[in-house]
């Protein structure tokens, strides 16, 4: 229950207007962020339902751009480069040798020359340390001089509106310059897709994404133009009961969902085919990439543990992260994620168990809360199966 | 904030209402706030000797746990029976239906560590 101090902590551009607005603010990943406005339940409703705003500037961007760019990128990340067209963008992997995750992210084709990876906050510095390391400085490299690589977060912020009334709010706010004639294309963008788009001179970068499993927009600009956008959207959204949300129900939408969070799913110890994200790796893509041959091995050899996802069948304190996960007396795993599901009005969770246990959709196991054996079935992902969309 | 006046007050933010030998406990609106959507409360056994600051229930919110400490010592003579049915009684009603426990004080005089309304708003504000 204690506040946290924010002296140390890392604030966005909308710092002060959450504060301003009564946001619930408290430390996450370094940074100072609103964890929740009204309540945590009934923002979550709200996306469900209507739609959420969420400050999601701490996220990190990283451009890389030059005639080299995209094949450079191939040799890093684990989807397929090489097929990402202009002005769409793919879920993808940043891995280690061991084919562990450093980082899971978003990569935009702007142009064939100029690409922008969505990466996580926590990871920033991580990321970027580790693609400069491996740009190619020699001469004697092909690739050498032909790829930039520049780390944007600082410049850059973003919100994410999300929900069924999204497309509605955010299309009334960019229709609303009536210098800007041209169509606003947000009907048509497919799922992640983006455009550039510029409402009274202020330029936005907007992606068909999210973190929710609602439709919804993600959108940047620079760290000058957060609080109008903001405040725009705020007042656009007013008739459709758009809510300002948090960091809360961000986590318990996604889990909902079954979408990793790295550093609880997800780590460099972590590969993703043992996260089931098989579908985000091109594994025998001819340029290869930094994990290939330990994915490949992996793959030939079967993964020891898989994610599951679980719903608590009786009542009970909620799963957190690091519970034990039984099948009968034995103990096959632990909770990564945990949490209670406002969609389901119960616990939910993920986490890592033995193949070898044999547990499939429908087995039944225990979870165990602070000493409380609860029990719970592994069910299918996505935990809430209603907002499904691709 | 509510601060109710006949209520005496836990550093940790619980409240107790002493009546004879009995002390009926909860937690206080501006903890309930905090902690937001209470979705379960894991209770004391009726019968369980409670020292003073010892940790007597587990409240979950959406986001996190936390624990209540017993701010006087005794037995837990009832516990509210309501709250496992419906736990947000404890944001919708701190100091009614959202109780939480009653116990029969070790030493009904011993109230001292308690804050009283004023002194817990000078906490919390």
């Amino acid at each position: 229950m204690e506040s946290t101090a924010p002296d140390q902590l890392l604030r966005t551009a909308l710092a002060d207007t959450h504060v301003a607005e009564g946001a619930r603010m408290v430390e996450f990943g370094g940074w100072y962020m609103p964890v929740q406005y009204r309540g945590i339940l009934q923002e979550h409703k709200a996306v469900r339902e209507s739609a959420g705003l969420f400050d999601i500037s701490h996220m990190g961007e990283l451009l890389i751009t030059g005639e080299g760019a995209a094949a450079w990128l191939d040799s890093l990340l684990t989807n397929n480069v090489a097929r990402l067209k202009p002005g769409r963008g793919q879920y993808t992997f940043l891995l280690n040798e061991k084919g562990g995750v450093i980082d899971d992210l978003i990569l935009y084709c702007i142009t064939s020359e100029r690409y922008i990876a969505v990466i996580n906050a926590s990871r920033i510095e991580r990321d970027f340390l580790w693609m400069r390391d491996h740009l190619p400085w020699t001469h004697s490299h092909p690739q050498a001089e032909r790829v930039h690589l520049f780390n944007e977060s600082g410049a850059l912020s973003a919100v994410a509106i999300q929900g069924p009334n999204a497309e509605k709010i955010l299309s009334a706010f960019l229709a609303s310059d009536s210098e800007h004639t041209g169509p606003c294309a947000l009907s048509t963008l497919p799922r992640s897709g983006m455009i550039e788009h510029d409402v009274e001179n202020h330029e936005f970068f907007i992606a068909r994404t999210g973190y929710t499993g609602e439709d919804g927009f993600e959108v940047f600009c620079v760290n000058e133009d957060a609080e109008y956008l903001w405040k725009e959207l705020r007042k656009f959204g007013e008739p459709y009961g758009l809510a300002p949300a948090g960091l809360g129900c961000r986590d318990t939408l996604r889990l909902e969902m079954c979408y990793p969070l790295n550093g609880n799913d997800l780590s460099e110890d972590i590969t993703p085919l043992e996260a089931g994200l098989g579908k985000f790796v091109a594994l025998d893509k001819p340029c290869g990439f930094i994990g290939q041959t330990a994915l490949q091995k992996q793959k030939a050899e079967g993964v020891k543990r898989k994610l599951i996802a679980f719903s608590v069948t009786g009542k009970g304190a909620p799963p957190r992260s690091h519970n034990a996960i039984y099948l009968g007396d034995k103990q096959i795993g632990e909770t990564t994620s945990g949490g209670f599901s406002p969609s389901l009005g119960g616990g939910i969770g993920m986490g890592y168990v033995e193949i070898a246990s044999g547990v499939t959709d429908g087995t039944a196991i225990d979870i165990d809360v602070r000493g409380t054996r609860l029990p719970a079935v592994v069910v299918a992902k996505p935990i809430y199966k209603k907002a499904a969309k691709s | 904030m509510n601060v109710p006046d006949n209520l005496l007050y836990a550093e940790s933010h619980e409240w107790a209402k002493i009546e004879g030998e009995i002390a009926t406990v909860g937690i206080t609106d501006h903890a309930q706030s905090e902690l937001s959507d209470v979705v379960h409360v894991e209770l004391p056994k009726v019968g369980a000797v409670l020292k003073s600051g010892a940790v007597a229930a587990t409240v979950d919110s959406v986001k996190a746990a936390s624990d209540i400490y017993a701010p006087l010592s005794g037995t837990v003579t009832e516990v509210n029976p309501a709250l496992s049915k419906d736990p947000a009684l404890v944001n919708t009603d701190a100091y009614g239906e959202g109780w939480m426990f009653k116990l029969k004080l070790s030493d009904p005089s011993a109230t001292g560590n308690l804050k009283s309304a004023a002194d817990y708003t000078g906490q919390i504000s």
